[in-house]
C-alpha cells in the first residue's frame, strides 16, 4: 500500500511550551490510522498539522516536513483552502452550521465552485447516502440541522466533509460526544469509508482503536513513542510504556 | 404537607424584588397611559396636512424628515459599524492592540452627551465643510453618535459565534471572507439587527445633537436642506409654550413610531433566524 502522508522530523511549539518532538511518521492509503495516548500528549495537535488547522492557533510554529502524496504541505505558497479540500475533517463537538442539512452538506461544494442545482442535488444526496444518513433526513433536507440528535448531526459533519470530495478524512474523537449506539455506527462508517478515503482519527478508546484502525501511534508527552500494525501494537507492544498505557496502568 | 419554614428576611427580600419589578412596570404604565390620555384626543387631521404652518402645526413634515434622518444615519453608520467589529473580531488578532484601543475609544465615545456630538457636528460638518442646517449634516453627526452603539453590539454577537463554526468552516477548504460572509455574518445577524434598533431608537429620540445641525425648519426636507424631526418639532412645541396640546398629540406619533420600528425589527430578526435556526 502507498503511503498518503509523510512526516519527517516534525517539531510543533506553541509559544515556549514544546508540544511534538522530532516526530517520524508514514500513513499509508486506504488505511485507518488510530491516534492514541492520554491527554495532552499532543495527537490532536499533529493530527490539526495534517491539513494546516495549527495555522489558525497564534504563536505555533512548526519545523521539519509533512508530505502529503509527497509534496510538502507547508511549502510556501501551498494553496491551504485546496489541501483543506483533500484533507477533510470531523471534530469532536458536532458542529453543522446553523442552516439546513442541504446547505450544510452543499457547503463545500459550493466554496469549491459548483453551482449548478442538478449538480448539488447529486452531491448532496451521494454524501448523504455514503455518510449513512440519507435515510434519516431526506424528507426534511431543508430543515435546520440543529433539529437533528447528536449522532445524526455527526454523521452529517461526515456527509458534509466528504461532498468537498476528500481524499483524507481526519477524525478528531468523533465520538467522544455520543452515546454507545451512535458511536457503533460512526465506527462501522468509518470501516466503509476506508475503501475510498484514508482516515486518520484521534481516539481516547482503546477498544475504539482495535476495533477500526489498522494502524495504530500510541503519543505520550509530544513524542511518538511506538507506531504499527494495531494488531501488533496491542499483543505485543515493544515498549513499557505502550504497553502500560494499553493495559491501563495509567492514562 | 408542612409549610418551609423560612427566614423571616427571605420574606422581606421577596416583597422588596417584587415591588421593585412592579415599579419598573407601573412607571411605564403611567407613562405611557399619561401620554396617551393627554395626546390622543388632541390629535386631529389637520395634523398630518402635508404643510406646517404657525397656526397649524402640521408634524407630516417631520414624520418624513425623521424617516429620511434614520435612513441617511443607518446607511452611514451600519456598513462601517459592521466592517470595523468584523475587522476586530475576525481579522485583528485577539487581544491585539489595535483592537484595544478601539474599544476604549468606542466606548469613550458612547459616554459623551449627544450635546456634544450636536456642536461638534455643527463645527466639523456645517461650518468647516460648508454643509450648513442641512439632513446630511444631522444624518453625518448622528452616524458618528450611534457608532460606538452598533460597533458594540456586532462586536458581541460575532464573538458569540462559535469558534466551531469557523473551524468548520476552514475545515471545508473556505477562506476567510467565505467564512465570515457564508457563516458568521449570517449567524450573527439576530445579535447585529438587534444594536441596529436601538440605534434607530436613538436616532428617532435624538433633539440635541441635531438642533444645531439639521436645523428646525417644518417642511419636508432634502438633503441639502434643513429640516424638523419628529423629536426636535416636540421639543420646539413644548419649549415654545404656546403649542403643549400638540406636543402631547406629536409624543403620541412619536411613541407608536418607535413601538412599530420595534415590532417590525423584531418580525424581521425573528424570520431570519427562523429560517437559518
Amino acid at each position: 500500500m502507498t503511503t498518503k502522508f509523510s512526516v519527517q522530523h516534525m517539531d510543533l511549539h506553541y509559544g515556549a511550551f514544546h508540544a511534538l518532538k522530532d516526530v517520524n511518521l508514514n500513513i499509508r492509503a486506504h488505511e485507518i490510522t488510530a491516534f492514541i495516548g492520554p491527554s495532552g500528549c499532543g495527537k490532536s495537535t499533529l493530527l490539526r498539522s495534517l491539513n494546516r488547522m495549527n495555522d489558525l492557533v497564534e504563536d505555533c510554529r512548526i519545523t521539519g516536513d509533512i508530505r502529503l502524496d509527497g509534496e510538502d504541505i507547508y511549502a510556501p505558497g501551498t494553496d491551504v483552502n485546496m489541501l483543506r479540500k483533500r484533507v477533510g475533517m470531523v471534530f469532536q463537538k458536532p458542529n453543522p452550521f446553523p442552516m439546513s442539512v442541504y446547505d450544510n452538506v452543499a457547503y463545500g461544494p459550493r466554496t469549491h465552485g459548483v453551482k449548478k442545482r442538478a449538480a448539488l442535488d447529486a452531491i448532496v444526496e451521494k454524501s448523504l447516502r455514503d455518510a449513512a444518513i440519507w435515510d434519516e433526513v431526506k424528507d426534511r433536507l431543508h430543515r435546520s440541522a440543529l433539529g437533528l440528535s447528536g449522532g445524526q448531526q455527526q454523521r452529517l459533519c461526515i456527509a458534509r466533509a466528504l461532498a468537498a470530495q476528500p481524499e483524507v478524512i481526519l477524525m478528531d474523537e468523533p465520538t467522544s460526544a455520543l452515546d454507545p449506539i451512535s458511536t457503533g455506527r460512526i465506527e462501522d462508517l468509518a470501516m466503509e469509508l476506508k475503501r475510498d478515503y484514508t482516515i486518520v482519527m484521534v481516539t481516547h478508546n482503546m477498544q475504539q482503536a482495535t476495533r477500526v484502525s489498522d494502524s495504530t501511534v500510541f503519543f505520550l508527552l509530544g513524542e511518538i513513542i511506538e507506531s504499527g500494525k494495531t494488531e501488533a501494537i496491542f499483543s505485543r507492544p515493544q515498549d513499557k510504556r505502550t504497553e502500560a498505557y494499553i493495559t491501563g496502568r495509567f492514562g | 404537607m408542612k409549610k418551609r419554614s423560612r427566614h423571616p428576611g427571605s420574606a422581606l427580600l421577596r416583597l422588596a424584588v417584587h415591588a421593585a419589578a412592579g415599579t419598573t412596570v407601573l412607571v411605564l404604565g403611567f407613562l405611557v397611559g399619561y401620554i396617551l390620555v393627554r395626546g390622543v384626543p388632541n390629535l386631529r387631521p389637520a395634523l398630518f396636512a402635508p404643510t406646517y404652518t404657525s397656526e397649524n402645526q402640521s408634524m407630516l413634515p417631520a414624520i418624513v424628515n425623521t424617516c429620511t434622518m434614520t435612513l441617511c444615519a443607518l446607511l452611514l453608520a451600519v456598513p462601517v459599524g459592521i466592517g470595523a467589529s468584523v475587522y476586530m473580531v475576525e481579522y485583528a488578532g485577539r487581544g491585539s492592540r489595535i483592537v484595544r484601543l478601539v474599544r476604549t475609544t468606542t466606548e469613550t465615545l458612547s459616554g459623551i452627551p449627544s450635546i456634544v456630538y450636536g456642536l461638534f457636528g455643527m463645527l466639523l460638518f456645517n461650518n468647516a465643510m460648508g454643509f450648513g442646517y442641512s439632513l446630511i449634516a444631522g444624518a453625518l453627526t448622528l452616524s458618528i453618535m450611534i457608532l460606538p452603539l452598533i460597533m458594540r453590539t456586532t462586536e458581541e454577537a460575532l464573538l458569540s459565534v462559535p469558534d466551531l463554526y469557523r473551524e468548520g468552516s476552514f475545515g471545508l477548504g473556505a477562506g476567510k471572507l467565505r467564512t465570515v460572509f457564508a457563516i458568521v455574518l449570517p449567524t450573527a445577524l439576530p445579535g447585529i439587527l438587534s444594536g441596529v434598533i436601538l440605534a434607530i431608537g436613538r436616532i428617532v429620540g435624538e433633539t440635541a445633537a441635531l438642533m444645531y445641525t439639521s436645523g428646525t425648519v417644518a417642511k419636508i426636507a432634502g438633503l441639502s436642506d434643513s429640516g424638523i424631526t419628529l423629536a426636535l418639532h416636540m421639543y420646539k412645541q413644548a419649549s415654545e409654550g404656546l403649542y403643549i396640546e400638540e406636543a402631547y398629540a406629536t409624543s403620541v406619533v412619536l411613541l407608536v413610531l418607535v413601538l412599530l420600528i420595534n415590532f417590525a425589527s423584531g418580525r424581521v430578526a425573528a424570520r431570519i433566524g427562523g429560517k437559518r435556526g
